[in-house]
């Protein structure tokens, strides 16, 4: 097997990088470069040279971690460099030249910790997040996820489940055994179990997804030509991201703004004016966009003062643009009035719009989801939902196997013995 | 030397089942057994089929086997388990005739074509160049062959207990193969040991039935076979007793001198069929345990108390019996005891039920650690088809998850092996709404006719039923209106909507004879059961098409036997462990191997892809 490293502490210009090399080639390449390794697990510098003709390449802080008990699961060395591109760049060149030792692939270190029983699916899942985590609450909530948070709860509900199973395969395999109830009373109890198992599911699902807090909350800022949503924009922002004339149709295609605050990640996106009627195709391919940007948002900024328009899952602040101009003191009571040019409004506009991300984003103290483990968890709460619907046992049973079949997904994990386990372990069964 | 395609050691269910297939695809084929009296012995309770395991026996059946035709030849009581449920779940069930089942079996193997029987001792395997070359017997004879089939049941280091006594030996009165073990062992198959029991057998005229709830036959006329028609001998009822307090209390001052609880018998035994000492012990608050008895024949006396196994000294077991109701005057004819013996690790067998190790021999039945005899007839088909198609060049006989209980049973042996003797049950099979113990020949009898199994008979019922079933079906492409449907007496809501006889059935207050109140006279009633099971659970079955199709895709990937998991990448010692052990032979297969990751597959996916390439 290849020997793979790669910087793991961001790209540099940076103060430090930190280099890891993971694999069974790990330990002799990094004593190729740095001579007799201090113990393991203890930090030691050293002068790295270049193996080939003893050119030195950095002195750097190293650490050397024995297989199986490591983050990978395999051999892994860190070399703690100095931050310089030049210096990263040539002590890359000489690991590449030992032998099998090549660049990481994105995300290879996270599959191989997988492939080697160190991490479950939604812990590898939760670490990426981690590693992406921009934000503190996005760091709160990704750790939660690496540290089994999603895998403890699974695990809780898949139990309920697997005794529900227990219980009708019960029914079912073993009916003419006097232990186990096979009679309406026993039918309804699987049934209201299952009902409210799906029910919890349901409520946790209806949670807002783990992805607004990694990717920030998508606020589109719509309007007619000319309302200002450029120049808002760039307010919010607090940088010219955007380019800013008196003349209409300035902005043609949407313009995205990553904006960090307050531990809050936002992306901002400014849309083309939403002109009547226009003959230029440009135009009118900039409106299309600027109608899906729409129908995509988490949050609307509506710059027009026509009545605001609705959309299924897209909550909307109605602003009152260019209070400053004449004729347009009068901010209508449900709208925020502003004025970048006097600055008037803006403050008032974010706190608003933080008010509005406590319920875009998952609680702190919250199962953070994400999609993938949403929609099989989705699966699982439907089935839970149609197994309450059944009379007939055989078809609940049927919907459980979903279920089961969705959960086991999620950690990665299936079997019909966790069934036969509960089963037995409850019910005196046999002849 | 006597030249055969196929010898069969051991005339149990799996032998039997698996000489008659073999024989039946043409091979030269031989069958072993001690003693040739005792060909289709049942060895433990007087009962074929039940849940899951009735599944298996019309399995068998659909591929033209012997048990389910034995069961009906012999059956005193039929008993259809979980009638008020759907079909699938529906296990047909009957006592047999101990006697007169065997001497069915035997009839059935005297009258097959291509086989003999033959009465003897296996002393040794002959191997050419690490392939089957026959089999030495005890007496000198030499019996050629290129492929065995050891369906030895407990006869592998076979050791009885019954209290704190021990004796060499499979069931009473025989003989242990112990030499053969030896040499099993010597090949280095991976061995274990698992424990079983079996009850008292009780004297039917010190039974005080009168005292007692009878459990009478069915009085509809369905069959195991589906080649029989209606009740061959007169039928008789079973009682139903339960143990007291006082049972409980005999039970419990006997523990200590129990070989289950002595620590005498490590081995585990089957969770679902513990021995009565074990149900007080583990279940001390239930106040009492069933137990039916269950008459052991039409001219026995002989009653077997299904629900006391039992492996205490025969003086507890004597106070035992006789502090259940009914049965206080009872006289045990022979005692219960427990037995432990070897198995051969099941993950050492391919889906051929052939042993990776050696070329040529196969295993079928408890030696591959499984319990009942549905279970080692449904593998003897297999083992038998499988070891006739080495033997002869014709094409193996695979059965996958999606087509039958067998093809479930086989797979969960050689993936998961076993930690307790395998019995089926619904649950294991996740197919569980297609594979219907009344579909069976519709499921299965284009296999059995492409691999050669059926004979003449069988042939030409199939075809006539085969006709049948498309007429049935152009009858249920019938659409028919609400007003229709209402005016025969069918509970519908007057929507308007036109619906096909098949989409009708599928609503609750609708029967058949409300939407095709004639011209349904001539149909089988089995059939018809069968397309009206169908409709009703269309909806359901569709929406598994999804998953059969990804299993069977993924089964598509072939990895070879000899896969190196070591040598894959990125797998950890754990997969590469439970992989070699499993030795998958596709990536579906893989995939279902417990504790296998997505990872894993993943990674065995790619690297299969490098192999072949």
């Amino acid at each position: 097997m290849d020997t793979i490293f790669a910087v793991s502490s961001g790209q540099p210009p940076a103060a430090i990088a930190l280099l890891r090399v993971s694999g069974p080639g790990a330990v002799a390449a990094a004593e190729a470069l740095a001579g007799e390794l201090p113990p393991p697990r203890r930090a030691g510098l050293r002068a790295l040279r270049d193996p080939a003709d003893g050119g030195l390449l950095d002195r750097a802080l190293l650490l050397w971690f024995p297989a199986p008990h490591t983050a990978t699961g395999e051999d892994l060395v860190e070399l703690h460099l100095h931050g310089g591109r030049a210096v990263v760049r040539a002590v890359e060149a000489c690991l590449a030249r030992q032998p099998r030792l090549r660049p990481a692939e994105a995300g290879e270190f996270t599959r191989r910790a997988l492939a080697n029983g160190r991490l479950d699916l939604s812990e590898a899942e939760g670490l990426g997040d981690l590693l992406m985590a921009e934000t503190e609450a996005q760091r709160r909530a990704a750790l939660a996820t690496a540290e089994g948070a999603v895998r403890r709860q699974v695990e809780g509900w898949q139990d309920r489940l697997l005794m529900l199973a227990a219980h009708v395969e019960a029914m079912l395999d073993h009916a003419d055994e006097e232990d186990v109830a096979d009679d309406f009373g026993a039918l309804e109890n699987i049934r209201s179990g299952c009902e409210a198992l799906g029910a919890e599911l349901a409520e946790v699902l209806a949670a807002p997804p783990v992805e607004r807090l990694r990717d920030g909350i998508r606020v589109v800022l719509a309007g007619p030509p000319n309302s200002g949503k450029s120049t808002l924009l760039n307010a919010l922002a607090d940088r010219e991201a955007a380019i800013v004339s008196p003349i209409a149709g300035t902005t043609r295609d949407r313009i995205e703004a990553p904006v960090v605050r307050n531990g809050i990640a936002w992306v901002l996106t400014d849309t083309a004016g939403l002109a009547e009627n226009t003959d230029d195709p440009i135009e009118r391919i900039g409106i299309a966009r600027a109608e899906e940007a729409m129908q995509r948002a988490d949050l609307l900024l509506w710059l027009a003062d026509d009545p605001a328009p609705e959309i299924e899952g897209v909550q909307v602040l109605a602003l009152h643009p260019r209070a400053d101009l004449p004729g347009r003191g009068a901010v209508p009571s449900d709208r925020i009035g502003l004025s970048v040019a006097q600055g008037w409004g803006i403050v008032e506009l974010w706190s608003e719009m933080e008010r509005m991300a406590r319920g875009l984003l998952p609680r702190e103290d919250m199962l953070a989801l994400n999609r993938r483990q949403q929609d099989l968890l989705h699966d699982a709460a439907c089935a839970l939902a149609d197994a309450a619907a059944h009379h007939d046992p055989l078809l609940i049973a049927e919907e459980l196997r979903r279920a089961r079949a969705a959960f086991d997904r999620v950690t990665g994990r299936a079997d019909v013995e966790g069934v036969l386990d509960a089963l037995f372990g409850r019910f005196c069964i046999g002849k | 030397m006597s030249p055969f395609d196929v010898i069969v050691v051991g005339g149990g269910h799996a032998g039997t089942e698996a000489a008659a297939a073999a024989a039946r695809r043409g091979a030269r084929t031989a069958l072993l057994s001690f003693d040739l009296a005792k060909l289709g012995a049942m060895s433990c309770n007087p009962a074929i089929g039940g849940l899951g395991k009735g599944h298996i026996v019309r399995e068998v059946d659909a591929f033209d086997g012997l048990i389910a035709r034995a069961a009906d030849r012999a059956a005193i009581h039929y008993r259809m388990l979980n009638r008020s449920k759907g079909a699938a779940v529906q296990g047909p069930r009957v006592q047999a005739d101990r006697v007169r089942y065997a001497a069915a079996i035997q009839a059935m193997l005297r009258g097959q074509p291509g086989l003999t029987l033959i009465e003897g001792e296996a002393e040794q395997l002959l191997v050419q160049q690490g392939s089957v070359a026959g089999l030495l017997l005890a007496d000198g004879t030499r019996l050629s062959a290129r492929a065995v089939v050891l369906a030895t049941g407990t006869f592998l280091g076979g050791r009885i207990f019954r209290g704190e006594d021990r004796e060499e030996g499979g069931r009473v009165g025989e003989r242990a193969a112990t030499v053969m073990g030896v040499q099993l062992r010597d090949l280095g198959l991976p061995m274990a040991r698992l424990k079983t029991g079996t009850p008292p057998r009780l004297d039917g005229r010190t039974i005080d039935w009168a005292a007692l709830d009878e459990q009478p036959s069915d009085a509809e006329p369905w069959t195991m076979s589906a080649m029989q028609s209606g009740r061959v001998l007169p039928q008789l009822f079973c009682a139903v007793s339960r143990t007291t307090e006082a049972t409980h209390a005999i039970i419990r001052s006997g523990l200590d001198r129990s070989p289950l609880f002595s620590g005498a018998i490590g081995a585990p035994g089957p969770r679902y069929c513990p021995s009565i000492e074990d149900k007080v012990h583990r279940f001390g608050d239930r106040d009492g345990h069933q137990i039916f008895l269950e008459p052991e024949g039409l001219d026995t006396p002989l009653v077997y108390p299904n629900g006391i196994s039992t492996s205490l000294p025969v003086d507890v077991q004597e106070a035992m019996v006789r502090s259940i109701p009914g049965l206080s005057r009872t006289r045990i004819v022979t005692p219960g005891y427990a037995v432990e013996y070897d198995y051969v690790d099941p993950r050492s067998l391919n889906p051929r039920l052939a042993l990776g190790a050696m070329p040529g021999l196969f295993c079928a039945g408890q030696i591959n650690g499984t319990t009942g005899y549905e279970e080692a007839a449904g593998q003897g088909l297999v083992a038998g088809a499988n070891a006739a198609a080495f033997a002869c060049d014709l094409a193996p006989l695979l059965l996958d998850r999606a087509s039958s209980y067998i093809g479930v049973m086989v797979d969960d042996l050689v993936l998961q092996g076993v930690s307790e003797p395998y019995r089926m049950l619904t649950a294991r099979a996740e197919y569980r709404l297609t594979l219907r113990a009344d579909n069976a020949p519709t499921r299965l009898s284009a296999r059995a006719e492409e691999a050669g199994l059926l004979g003449p008979e069988r042939l030409a019922w199939v075809r006539a039923r085969a006709a049948a079933r498309i007429g049935l079906e152009q009858r249920f492409d019938t659409r028919l209106s609400a007003s229709m449907v209402a005016a025969n007496g069918g509970q519908v809501s007057q929507d308007g909507a036109v619906r096909s006889v098949r989409e009708w059935l599928r609503f609750p207050g609708v029967a058949l004879e409300q939407l095709l109140p004639e011209g349904l006279e001539d149909v089988p009633a089995a059939l018809l059961a069968e397309a009206v099971e169908d409709a009703r659970y269309a909806p359901y079955t569709e929406r598994q098409q999804a998953e059969l199709a990804e299993m069977r895709a993924n089964d598509h990937i072939r990895l070879p036997e000899d896969f190196g998991y070591s040598a894959v990448p990125g797998l950890s010692a754990e997969m590469v462990q439970r992989l070699s052990t499993a030795r998958p032979t596709t990536l579906g297969a893989a995939s279902r191997v417990r504790g296998v990751t997505p990872a894993a597959l993943a990674a065995v996916l790619v690297h299969a892809r490098k192999v072949v390439a």
